[in-house]
């Protein structure tokens, strides 16, 4: 079993209304240190597969197939 | 073919919420809509006698709504189901010149799906472009003016003069359309040579480069909906079927005039003349 966190952030470029208003907010409550803040979406998934090669296909797949649009996602992969 | 003799599949899932309204519009018109739960096209879950199959329609509606409570990405688990049980059987429904028409959340399904840009095929691989978050970061739900631009290949408002403004109201948190960048000016030009551009977000002196909040979400070029190289197939941002009836536009009763029509019948009117004429 393996365990999995897949996290989908944006491209570069692409407008993060999520993280700019978060970035304001933390700046409106005095967090003047924060310089940047960009928003991303983790999914953690415990993974039955024979090898860490082919779980690590397997989510691709599922990058390619539902959780990202190649438009504007950026994906990683980490194993814990 | 007669308007009774129309099939329109009007398909819902867990958490769409506009079908009512979009099968009204056709009822209306007097087609034929039956409500198609996307079990019935997977034959999941279903009792003998109730699976459907794409064939038996002329007409597939995606409706607005949050399907699968816009959980992943808005539209992005109905278009992955679909495509996963149905896939072919769209792509072949397209490529017989049949309908296929979406609006907000549709839209956004028929994106995810890949059948709306689809550049070079019926239905992509993987998604060519998307509805991504609003530029002011939150959900914008009033009336918008929509200028037609289409010049002629939209199945969906034939009955539409070119340059004519329509108010049809918009109700969306993710609708800026966008393309890969590093290859958009190539695609935005195919989209304008190609006469794939059917609405553009207006002001009411028919200014497409109008800003917010007359484009509410932040699309390039103001594009609010496209059409397929076909023209049969036509996602849109804003919702027609609210605005089949003059008295549901905002201002009917500070106005108390007008036609009883409202501003988005003619695009039911329009595919549903396309299909009488083509079956």
């Amino acid at each position: 079993m393996f365990t999995v966190e897949v996290k989908v952030g944006l491209k570069k470029g692409v407008s993060d209304p999520e993280g700019a208003n978060t970035l304001k907010s933390l700046e409106l409550l005095g967090y003047d240190e924060v310089k940047s803040v960009k928003s991303l979406k983790v999914y953690r998934m415990e993974i039955d597969a024979p090898s860490r090669e082919e779980a690590s296909e397997r989510v691709e797949e599922m990058c390619r197939r539902i959780l990202t649009n190649p438009v504007i996602h950026t994906h990683e992969i980490v194993f814990l | 073919m007669k308007a009774d003799e129309v099939k329109v599949c009007v398909l819902r899932m867990e958490g769409t919420n506009c079908e009512q309204e979009t099968f009204d519009a056709f009822r209306r018109l007097g087609a034929d809509p039956e409500f198609v739960h996307l079990k019935q096209l997977e034959g999941r879950d279903t009792l003998a006698g109730e699976n459907r199959s794409l064939d038996d329609y002329q007409i597939l509606m995606f409706p607005g709504g949050f399907s699968a409570g816009d959980y992943v990405r808005a539209g992005a688990i109905f278009a992955a189901r679909m495509k996963a049980s149905s896939g072919r059987d769209l792509a072949r429904f397209i490529d017989e010149g049949k309908a296929v028409g979406g609006f907000c959340n549709g839209f956004q399904i028929m994106v995810e799906l890949g059948i709306l840009p689809a550049f070079d095929s019926a239905m992509s691989e993987h998604p060519e472009a998307v509805l991504h978050a609003n530029d002011s970061g939150r959900f914008e739900c009033r009336p918008t003016l929509l200028k037609h631009v289409n010049r002629g290949k939209c199945a969906w408002t034939g009955k539409l003069e070119e340059n004519e403004i329509r108010l049809i109201p918009s109700a969306h948190a993710e609708g800026k359309f966008m393309l890969p960048a590093e290859r958009e000016r190539g695609l935005y030009e195919r989209l304008f040579d190609e006469d794939r551009i059917v609405f553009r977000y207006s002001d009411p002196s028919g200014d497409v480069e109008a800003p917010y909040p007359y484009n509410p979400n932040g699309s390039k070029f103001n594009i609010a909906g496209i059409t397929n190289d076909g023209g049969n197939v036509f996602g849109l941002m804003p919702h027609p079927e609210r605005v089949f009836f003059r008295n549901t536009h905002p201002d009917w009763y500070r106005r108390r005039v007008g036609p009883e029509e409202g501003d988005g019948r003619k695009i039911f009117e329009s595919v549903l003349e396309y299909v009488m004429k083509r079956f």
